[in-house]
């Protein structure tokens, strides 16, 4: 591989991007017909949940990833840490979901490194949905992806939390956000149990019992799995950066779940989803 | 018609090189010492925001002396091979010795057919898991390149702090004696220098993927002592 260089009119500046298409790469998928009318099995992944805290935001989302009503993937990561402040979470047709976070996440860094100083949280916010919307010929036929950006603003020294539309629309939400087959489910408990300037450790529970009520009435979204040992992924940023929580805190949380969602303990998402008080700093 | 005078081709390529050379004896030098967790790039460096030194890749770092705009315009082209190559194989595959002989082409190629050469020395250096593995290479205006180990010096003055790391570098530095005997090679016995008039950075194995580093403010000058 030579050097890449670029006169001055047709440097690309520190745009990744703009880079790989330059250089003859381009980064949009590919548009695909469907063949003999038979439309392309796509792998979807499902939901994901992001929920702002008093110090950061909480980010989760389930592992299964389905092609029509089969499963295709049982350990999906949806969750994805975009720098050390920031995360995406993504929802839709996985192969170009992953792609779009690798290339979100070299965006991110390659404009880090060239500038010399990092893009300010809002600038990375409209960077993805630059991405969303360059991806829209691909979701009008059927690849849909739509993310969600979370990340730790230095400057403001708050968490923020960002959706996407399918056009690549850039939404700031103030309490949470959901996305994915299983949204409507698990933007729900999270709608009801959310309290204003709520703990981490709160939220936590809070978006796991999301997920497993997706996964209770969603088919496309997947729960615990205690045999294989598969949880959820979740996310904690605040000031000290990304940080995704062990799958063994996970499992001790669904664990201490698990009084709450047996049918002989009423105690539901109409209370909060919380679990009784002398469980809480399990 | 005017006929061109003729100019021996060894005349050309010496008077290009002197040109070189003193272009890149204008600026101040800069200095790369390993030490036990890495690779320690200290440099004379008086401004905060045009940096001598940068981060390349996960485990590779970029340092230029001379002319600003031309190792600058270096950096970001390794920047983009780096970024470039990582994307299109792993991360695991971008290694500073591929990106050395890009540099090292592109230098040469610039020095023999270009009317003027880029006054510049530049460094990429890449730690391993190990010490072993740490590589410092050297790349001059004219594309050659100087594949170093235990250190490296750049710049108008690099033989003669070349001369005090000899004497001041050991096997077993760690990093507060490493910066020490950099910044003590780089002034020499008669000057001293202040923690803002350097700029120093690290590729430190203990750092997470991310291995490159900047030493500022209170933390350099707890380590200048």
């Amino acid at each position: 591989m030579t050097l890449p260089h670029f006169s001055p009119d047709a440097d690309p500046g520190p745009d990744f991007a703009s880079l790989l298409r330059r250089v003859g790469r381009d980064p949009e998928a590919p548009i695909v017909e469907s063949i003999g009318g038979v439309p392309l099995a796509i792998t979807h992944g499902t939901t994901v949940v992001a929920i702002r805290t008093r110090d950061g935001v909480v980010m989760a989302g389930d592992r299964r990833a389905t092609s029509g009503n089969l499963i295709s993937h049982r350990a999906m990561e949806k969750v994805f840490p975009a720098d050390r402040w920031s995360g995406v979470a993504i929802a839709g047709a996985a192969g170009p979901a992953m792609e779009m976070v690798r290339l979100f996440q070299l965006q991110l860094e390659h404009y880090e490194k060239v500038e010399g100083h990092p893009l300010s949280l809002e600038g990375k916010a409209n960077q993805l949905g630059q991405m969303v919307r360059a991806h829209l010929p691909a979701a009008m036929q059927g690849m849909v992806v739509v993310p969600l950006f979370a990340g730790y603003d230095l400057q403001r020294g708050v968490g923020r939390l960002f959706e996407f539309d399918v056009t690549g629309g850039r939404y700031e939400e103030l309490h949470h956000a959901a996305t994915g087959s299983g949204s409507l489910h698990a933007g729900t408990v999270v709608k009801i149990g959310y309290r204003a300037d709520m703990e981490a450790t709160d939220a936590i529970d809070l978006s796991i019992r999301a997920l497993f009520e997706a996964a209770d009435d969603d088919s496309a979204t997947g729960g615990p799995d205690l045999v294989r040992g598969i949880f959820p992924i979740v996310a904690v940023i605040d000031v000290e950066g990304f940080r995704r929580l062990e799958d063994d805190e996970i499992r001790q949380r669904f664990e201490a779940m698990i009084g709450d969602l047996s049918p002989t303990n009423t105690r539901g998402a109409a209370e909060g989803g919380q679990r009784p008080e002398q469980e809480v700093d399990r | 018609m005017s006929m061109p005078f003729y100019v021996a081709p060894e005349q050309v390529m010496k008077d290009r090189a002197d040109y070189a050379r003193k272009g890149i004896a204008r600026g101040r030098s800069l200095c790369a010492v390993t030490y036990d967790d890495g690779i320690l790039i200290c440099a004379e460096n008086s401004s905060a925001t045009l940096r001598k030194v940068s981060e390349i890749y996960d485990r590779i770092a970029f340092a230029g002396v001379g002319k600003y705009n031309e190792f600058d315009q270096l950096r970001v082209a390794g920047v983009r091979h780096a970024d470039l190559k990582g994307y299109s194989y792993s991360r695991e595959d971008v290694d500073a010795r591929s990106l050395a002989n890009a540099y090292a082409q592109m230098l040469g190629q610039i020095f023999t057919h270009e009317m003027k050469p880029m006054e510049v020395e530049i460094l990429v250096a890449e730690i391993g898991t190990d010490r072993a593995g740490d590589e410092l290479f050297h790349i001059l205006y004219d594309g050659s390149v100087v594949d170093e180990d235990r250190f490296s010096v750049l710049g108008g003055e690099a033989d003669t702090i070349a001369g005090r790391l000899e004497e001041s570098w050991a096997g077993d530095l760690d990093l507060p004696r490493a910066l020490r005997a950099a910044v003590d090679a780089l002034t020499g016995p008669d000057r001293t220098l202040r923690g803002e008039e350097l700029e120093v950075a690290v590729l430190a194995r203990s750092n997470g993927r991310r291995k490159f580093a900047r030493i500022e403010g209170a933390e350099l000058e707890a380590l200048l002592g």
